[in-house]
């Protein structure tokens, strides 16, 4: 397998000395879904910006294809990788045409190209694209808005998708929707995923393996069918949350 | 004066082309004033959300100007070379002293100002510095710099009555002219209408902002 994200010792720390990530090592391989799995503050968003270069390692590296990101273009890199982000990440002034349509015309696509690649997107990711196109974000619903993001971080077909905690202001029903369309996306699409959640049962549904971070450390790394029994205790932590879930439900 | 005009609104409309001419000259006073503010006040604001060291000099600087009082600047830059004199040119010079802070102000907050998620979420997508902020920081800050200029013209409109006393015309003419007759409806004849194109200035600037803020 070819791996397209890697991490080598990579460190991230603060001017004022404070470490969000420390000694990182860890490969992404084409196609797969890797789950950063772990709780506030523990280095997840700051790994997935490590990897866009939105920041740079302050120790090791961190390769893209290969290459370690501090030798990218920044802008190349970024436009090589979709970025999806809760909430925010829509443009407010623009329409959900443009916001979808923004990275393919920065690329210098032709209108009429773009407007179909738009088209063809919110149709992927189940908005009707008569319907949505003209709106503006502050017009359309948390799930709504999310699939936007979702269809402008594929707008230009890059190789690699980060996705920091996409559905997580969602409410619980239209993100157990969107999950499942996300799993049926990465089937057709055989993109490589590095997807940030806190929810350990988001993370069993959509990963090809879970990195668990704590602490701004990779305390364990294991397949989706491994980790339910991995022996960490950090894992153990978050398994235990399911197992209780279902005890208190059977009680 | 006995046998002048009994109120200013009959002065006004026996002098009617002088009237005309000197609210002309008022307005295209400010309107020059306005445009060279603008043009070089929003660069300069936009300058310094870039560069974080020249914004306390140029902050700074604007607002000292905005200290002076009105009648002693167009004192000071009357012997100036090249920028004063006597006449409109340094009646304009002190109109855009005075509505730089306002508009290098607001330019400066409203872009500092925008949501920096998005400005994050612009860069992540892979803009330029010049993309991000064509297509996101200028719009969102639109609304914003449009105040600073609407109430720098405001101000302008304003102050631009006192460039009369140094011979650059406009509705301070009438004020100056009712001040030396000890008569106020000549003083009304130019000061009423001066408030007027304030009020317009003010309403239609207010308007146009309006329309940016809720069309984004």
């Amino acid at each position: 397998m070819n791996v397209v994200i890697e991490c080598r010792q990579a460190d991230y720390r603060l001017n004022d000395g404070r470490a969000l990530v420390t000694d990182l090592s860890f490969g992404v391989e084409s196609g797969e879904t890797l789950v950063l799995l772990g709780r506030s503050g523990s280095g997840k968003t700051t790994t997935l910006k490590l990897i866009n270069r939105l920041l740079e390692p302050t120790a090791g590296e961190v390769l893209v294809e290969g290459r370690p990101t501090t030798v990218w273009d920044p802008i190349r890199l970024r436009r090589r990788i979709g970025y999806v982000i809760q909430e925010v990440g829509l443009l407010p002034h623009m329409t959900v045409e443009r916001n979808v349509g923004l990275v393919p015309a920065l690329e210098g696509w032709e209108p009429e190209r773009v407007r179909s690649r738009v088209r063809e997107l919110l149709a992927l990711v189940g908005l009707e694209p008569d319907q949505f196109a003209k709106r503006r974000p502050h017009e359309l619903s948390g799930g709504q808005r999310q699939r936007v993001g979702v269809a402008r971080a594929l707008a230009a077909d890059p190789p690699v998708l980060l996705m920091d905690e996409p559905f997580g202001a969602l409410d619980p029903v239209t993100r157990a929707e969107m999950q499942r369309e996300f799993r049926s996306l990465q089937q057709r699409l055989n993109k490589t995923i590095v997807f940030v959640t806190h929810d350990v049962r988001e993370a069993l549904l959509l990963a090809t393996r879970i990195a668990l971070l704590a602490d701004g450390r990779l305390v364990a790394l294991h397949s989706r069918r491994d980790f339910l029994h991995a022996p960490e205790p950090e894992v153990a932590d978050f398994v235990s949350v399911l197992k209780s879930l279902d005890e208190e439900l059977n009680l | 004066m006995r046998g002048g005009p009994v109120n200013f609104l009959e002065f006004l409309l026996h002098n009617r082309g002088e009237a005309l001419a000197l609210t002309l000259e008022h307005i295209v006073l400010v309107a020059v004033a306005m445009l060279i503010a603008v043009v070089l006040g929003v660069p300069l604001g936009i300058v310094i959300t870039r560069q974080a060291r020249l914004r306390r000099w140029v902050l700074g600087a604007a607002n000292v100007f905005q200290t002076v009082p009105s009648l002693a600047l167009f004192g000071f830059l009357i012997p100036v070379p090249l920028l004063g004199g006597i006449g409109s040119r340094t009646a304009v010079v002190a109109l855009v002293l005075y509505a730089l802070l306002p508009v290098i102000r607001n330019t400066y907050a409203g872009i500092a100002g925008v949501d920096p998620a998005v400005i994050e979420a612009a860069r992540g997508m892979g803009m330029t510095d010049r993309q991000l902020l064509r297509y996101v920081e200028l719009p969102l800050a639109l609304g914003v710099i449009m105040t600073g200029i609407r109430v720098a013209t405001v101000i302008s409109v304003g102050i631009a009555t006192i460039a009369a006393a140094i011979g650059a015309g406009g509705l301070g003419t009438y004020i100056f002219r009712g001040l030396a007759m000890v008569n106020n409806q000549v003083i009304l004849a130019g000061a009423v209408p001066a408030a007027l194109l304030a009020l317009v200035a003010d309403f239609s600037l207010g308007w146009a902002e309006h329309r940016l803020k809720t069309s984004r």
